[in-house]
């Protein structure tokens, strides 16, 4: 596992060609890593039959809802926590 | 009302539309065209997929209510069941499903969860059962990431501005089980009377538990 608790991460912003699990929404931004859950086999090759190994690290990794969404109206302090394999994310900050 | 067709006429006495599949959504078609590729080609059989549909209709959100009760009454298994849910399930005999790993988070005064999937539907169907169709409506999905004050409003909750709002969107192999506030007044109920309070839409974090009945108060 090579993100800490607490970590600010970027999400790498790129496009990808084929199933993934990374939302468009938070591509490109910077979270922060609240849990580091486990190693999963990876679903962009095992949507396409292969055994998904190796397994990938899985974080859950929390936004500001005003970092992803700028100008909409809410209250400041509302945080999105979204699932994200460790391929996806880069050192923030 | 339209007219029946003049030329249904199939020796009963009644008339009616044709009954066609026209009107069968294009995913329903696309769900039925690949189960039978899937058949012809030996991957799966069609008993597997009949025993996975019943398997998937007998679970309810009753045996997520068993969970949070127990948590409610039992400071130790809460802790056991926000440690591990899959093994606090076994725990209760309930049959936490196949792999997905259930996380469970707890509500309390001072922050309140939601969950959401905004790329399917993704759920603990092995505790809650199937998603309400809601859950995997266009509208709730984009909306409760980027409004999600606004969609707990539209359910009817109305959360203090100093409770801390946390959407989980559950993209990966996680589901995640709110456990809600145990409701006022009902420090008297057992943990079956506790369980009739918990409402599959208080453990998926859009509405709090029912009001316990006045007598029970």
């Amino acid at each position: 596992m090579t993100y800490q608790i607490g970590q600010p991460v970027r999400v790498t912003n790129r496009a990808h060609d084929g199933h993934h699990r990374t939302p468009g929404y938070v591509k490109g931004k910077t979270g922060r890593i609240e849990r580091v859950h486990d190693a999963f086999r990876n679903p962009e090759t095992r949507a396409y039959g292969e055994d998904g190994l190796p397994e990938v690290a899985l974080y859950l990794v929390s936004f500001a809802r005003e970092d992803l969404w700028p100008g909409l109206d809410g209250q400041s302090d509302e945080r999105i926590y979204v699932d994200l394999y460790e391929h996806w994310l880069e050192e923030a900050g | 009302m339209t007219a029946p067709t003049p030329d249904h006429d199939h020796g009963h006495d009644h008339n009616h539309e044709p009954i066609t599949d026209a009107g069968e959504p294009p995913a329903a078609a696309r769900a039925r065209a690949l189960e039978k590729l899937l058949v012809e080609k030996g991957v799966i059989r069609r008993e597997d997929i009949r025993r996975g549909i019943d398997w998937l209709v007998s679970r309810t959100p009753g045996d997520g209510a068993r969970l949070v009760a127990r948590a409610w009454v039992d400071p130790e298994f809460k802790a056991r069941l926000l440690a591990d849910a899959r093994a606090a399930a076994l725990e209760l005999g309930l049959d936490p499903g196949p792999s997905p790993v259930v996380v469970a988070v707890e509500n309390t005064d001072a922050v309140h969860h939601m969950v959401v999937c905004t790329l399917c539907s993704c759920y603990p169907r092995a505790l809650l059962g199937p998603p309400p169709d809601w859950y995997k409506s266009l509208a709730y999905r984009s909306r409760a990431v980027s409004d999600p004050r606004g969609v707990l409003s539209e359910f009817g909750l109305e959360l203090e501005p100093d409770v801390e709002l946390r959407v989980l969107d559950s993209t990966a192999d996680i589901r995640y089980l709110v456990i809600p506030r145990r409701p006022p007044g009902t420090s008297e109920l057992g943990e079956e009377e506790l369980a009739a309070l918990v409402t599959r839409d208080s453990m998926i974090g859009v509405a709090q538990p029912a009001a316990p009945a006045a007598a029970a108060a």
